[in-house]
């Protein structure tokens, strides 16, 4: 069994001496357990411990990476990477500044050394609750928690020992009858706080009993809507739907790209305020130093309608002649960091709930996250939950909808922003094969004038 | 592994080993240049027991580490599930070829001159496009031991060649891309760009549809994003267990069109998930699914097969976890029907590439509901142009019934699915 303590100073000394323009080594010890209910039963239980670690050196703006499970023979894997950067690189390379930092960052929480019992005797709780709702077919029960030690070494001097933990739980429930399936879900997390995903009984009473509504609930007829979206959907729409456009590395070597992501353009009206920020505590998304080592901070995306940020890695930051912003992250120690989103939210307005729904004659209320993806222009999220509004109630529910919109018009479609943010730790972010990895989102109610809503 | 076997035999009734490692090579362009190369070493080892009739499961990515994978695992055994199978014994696996030395083999340099000619082929026709391109080979060995006596091992190379490219005009976008993965090299681009080169002539005009239904022609690729997560849910043994699957007593049943066919085929020489065996050891077999339009069979691994009252399918998949049932290849036959013909069918409707989100809705219940990312306004037999801002929503049971034709081109979706085009005659769409 290898120590990523004891290899750590060797590999410090190691990645001092190449010549390469600059080199970084990650090592990584993490455990994990995970329970998985089907219908009243347990269907899985398990515990997983992995060891590895990963050089990156660049050469002449060109990267080599090398992962490996195996920690020993360090050299030759510090050569691969450096080899292999030495084949890739043709031009300059480029790195925004950071000062070297020595730093220990302890986890608040570590959940896996919780005893699994513990963990069984809540998710029993919530199954059987979900199982006192009459007509379910099935439900669907995932709960995972994770804690790992990373350290982070550059050949700048840079030795960061930082702690992160996580846990996440997601409950669905199945109705069916008359050959209809209709799900209900919630999911949940935190940074590692167990008592976060406790106490949430009638959450899980409700999600259930939801499933069965949606059995009789028509589904809405597709076209143009004012939609209200609640704040856990809001979050999702605003990672989907301008979160990812502002991860620079999509921007930062696609010229067309950055004269529309040109810092001041227009996005959406005034009272619209979007930010990313690890710095938040015990969030999902929160952590003190990114994988660059580059200490986490909070970046207003949008102020006041307008483009005035965006997310960095050490690199796009140089090549945009940006600050780095501390998102260079990686699921784990066999992916390079690559510029991804931590908490982001759209600050609070005054609106109450009532005065967003007031004045609308005919709109959708879609609530709760199910899913979401983007292709920078045009993105999808669709809602658990849904409802009609009617005369400025909300009036009968839906089947779930899917919402679609394009980054140029829906934002500026945000016509009343609410005064009641809600961070949602629920779910994880996919991007390129590095998914999912933590991260929360949040929003106040938000009112979208315009949504297209796909339908019968 | 022997050692590992050992212990755990010393403290359970049954016990499974499962080791697997990779050598992953990706090279990967972006901005249209090379950016990156990995190398990437991957070892994992699964310990599965049977104590007191429970089963438990830990893993690891060090193999000398069995004192503590052996603890995890019988802990978690204390409350894990009633074991109902029985672990294989020694059995004779087919033959089947997963393994080209030429992959593992070519060296970087090559891959590299791949990446840089399949970008050079795109951008000489369209010369401001941005791609992205990965050209990746990975070699991959597995053995599995059980206390039983089973034992199986093979060697996998898995070679892929993909890109994605973005084209910006103002303020819109359009996204093209292919990828294709074989257990060979795939050292011809010139296939890859041909088929981005085609997405990009049909996107030039703009075209928009109105709001309402319309017959709708799902290509390959728009068969694999808008019907594939249905079907996969829908034949999955455990969802039909616990009467989730919408044909879980329609087994024998005519309840898709009978032009349509559906198998799951693991044997299929050189396909990336073909392999002699399933992750539980049960040798691999092609497992028809819809047979002209009947509901034929559903996909097992032990655990499942067994509670379910029938035999694995062999399609015990792990990721990370507890073998579960899953696909392998998924291939639909091919109809009688050649895209022109479909084409000229229409007179006014869409043909669609890639639907993004559909998975997002209630795949259960069969629904779909998506994006048009890319996708093109049928007019008079004609693709006339590329629609945007544009979904597209059904229900897989509806539309499956009575198609309107199937194609009689298959192709390789992603290198898992082999599927020709589909034509439904009537598809909910909403638009701005």
């Amino acid at each position: 069994m290898t120590n990523i303590e004891t290899a750590a100073p060797q590999l410090a000394d190691l990645i001092k001496g190449y010549s390469a323009d600059y080199i970084e080594a990650r090592l990584e010890e993490s455990q994990r357990s995970y329970i998985t209910y089907r219908g009243k039963e347990l269907e899985s239980i398990g515990q997983a411990t992995a060891t590895g670690g990963n050089i990156r050196a660049l050469v002449r703006g060109g990267w080599g990476f090398a992962s490996f499970n195996e920690v020993g023979d360090l050299p030759a894997k510090v050569e691969l990477a450096v080899k292999q950067a030495t084949l890739v690189g043709r031009e300059e390379s480029k790195l925004a500044p950071v000062e070297p930092i020595v730093d220990t960052v302890p986890a608040a929480h570590n959940p896996t050394i919780k005893p699994l019992a513990e963990k069984k005797q809540l998710l029993d709780e919530y199954n059987e609750l979900i199982w006192r709702t009459p007509k379910l077919q099935t439900s669907v029960i995932a709960y995972g928690d994770s804690h790992k030690k990373v350290i982070f070494l550059s050949s700048a001097g840079s030795h960061i020992v930082q702690e992160r933990s996580d846990i996440s739980l997601r409950l669905s429930a199945v109705a069916a009858g008359d050959g209809e399936v209709q799900q209900a879900s919630l999911s949940v997390g935190s940074a590692g706080d167990f008592k976060a995903i406790s106490g949430l009984h009638q959450q899980v009473e409700r999600t259930a009993k939801h499933a069965l509504e949606l059995l009789s609930a028509p589904q809405v007829k597709g076209g143009e809507y004012t939609v209200v979206l609640d704040p856990v959907l809001a979050g999702v729409f605003t990672h989907e739907a301008f979160g990812h456009l502002s991860e620079s590395d999509f921007v930062y070597e696609n010229e067309r790209l950055r004269q529309i992501m040109v810092l001041g353009k227009k996005f959406g009206g005034e009272k619209l305020n979007i930010i990313d920020s690890a710095a938040v505590p015990q969030l999902r998304g929160s952590y003190k130093y990114d994988d660059e080592g580059v200490p986490a901070v909070k970046t207003y995306l949008i102020r006041e309608g307008k483009l005035v940020g965006r997310l960095h890695s050490r690199e796009t930051a140089a090549r945009m002649g940006e600050k780095p912003t501390g998102n260079a992250r990686a699921i784990n120690y066999r992916y390079p960091p690559i510029v991804r989103m931590t908490n982001t939210y759209i600050e609070p307005g005054e609106a109450s709930f009532e005065d967003i729904i007031a004045d609308i004659k005919e709109g959708v209320y879609a609530k709760n996250w199910f899913g979401g993806t983007t292709a920078m222009e045009m993105f999808t999220f669709s809602a658990g939950e849904a409802y009609m509004i009617r005369n400025g109630r909300v009036a009968e529910a839906l089947r779930p909808v899917v919402l679609s919109g394009n980054v140029f018009t829906t934002l500026n479609n945000i016509d009343a922003i609410g005064n009641d943010l809600e961070m949602n730790q629920g779910g994880g972010c996919g991007k390129g094969e590095q998914m999912p990895l933590p991260v929360s989102n949040g929003s106040p109610h938000i009112r979208i004038r315009k949504c297209l809503v796909g339908g019968r | 592994m022997e050692d590992i076997l050992a212990q755990a035999k010393k403290v359970a009734e049954e016990a499974e080993v499962f080791m697997v490692s990779s050598e992953e090579t990706p090279v990967q362009f972006e901005a249209n240049r090379l950016k990156r190369i990995q190398g990437k070493q991957n070892t994992g080892v699964a310990l599965r027991i049977i104590k007191e009739g429970r089963i438990g499961y830990a893993s690891t990515t060090d193999p000398t580490d069995t004192t503590r994978l052996v603890a995890n695992a019988t802990e978690t055994a204390q409350f894990g599930v009633k074991a109902r199978f029985e672990l294989p014994q020694k059995a004779r696996y087919p033959k089947i070829d997963i393994f080209d030395p030429d992959t593992e083999s070519i060296r970087v340099e090559k891959m590299i001159e791949l990446g840089e000619e399949l970008i050079a082929l795109v951008t000489r026709h369209t010369p401001d496009i941005i791609c992205e391109a990965m050209v990746a080979k990975d070699i991959i060995t597995l053995r599995l031991l059980n206390s039983g006596g089973g034992e199986a091992s093979y060697k996998k190379s898995i070679f892929s060649l993909s890109m994605w490219g973005s084209l910006i005009r103002g303020t819109d976008m359009l996204f093209v891309g292919e990828s294709q993965s074989s257990c060979h090299p795939l050292t011809k681009p010139r296939e890859i760009a041909d088929v981005v080169i085609k997405q990009l002539e049909l996107a030039k005009n703009r075209a928009s549809v109105p709001s309402g239904k319309l017959p709708v022609i799902l290509t390959p690729r728009g068969v694999a994003s808008a019907i594939i997560p249905s079907l996969m849910v829908a034949f999955n043994g455990k969802i039909v267990l616990e009467g989730a699957s919408p044909i879980g007593n329609k087994l024998g049943k005519n309840v898709f069109d009978p032009r349509l066919s559906l198998w799951d085929d693991p044997t299929i020489a050189y396909r990336p998930n073909s392999r002699p065996c399933d992750d539980e050891g049960v040798p691999s077999q092609r497992t028809p699914l819809i047979e002209e339009g009947k509901v034929a069979n559903f996909l097992y691994d032990l655990q499942t097969a067994a509670l379910a009252h029938t035999r694995s399918t062999g399609n015990g998949n792990r990721n990370g976890g507890l073998p579960t049932p899953s696909p392998t290849t998924l291939v639909i036959a091919p109809g009688k029907t050649s895209l022109d013909e479909m084409l000229s069918d229409i007179k006014e409707g869409l043909i669609i590439e890639q639907l993004m989100g559909a998975e997002q809705g209630n795949i259960l219940g069969g629904d779909f509901s998506g994006n048009v990312l890319l996708g093109y306004k049928v007019e008079r037999g004609k693709i006339v142009g590329r629609v945007k801002d544009t979904m597209v929503s059904g229900n897989i049971y509806q539309v499956l019934k009575e198609v309107a034709a199937i194609g009689s081109k298959p192709e390789w979706v992603g290198g898992f699915v082999h599927t020709p085009p589909i034509y439904c005659p009537s598809l909910s769409v909403a638009s701005k």
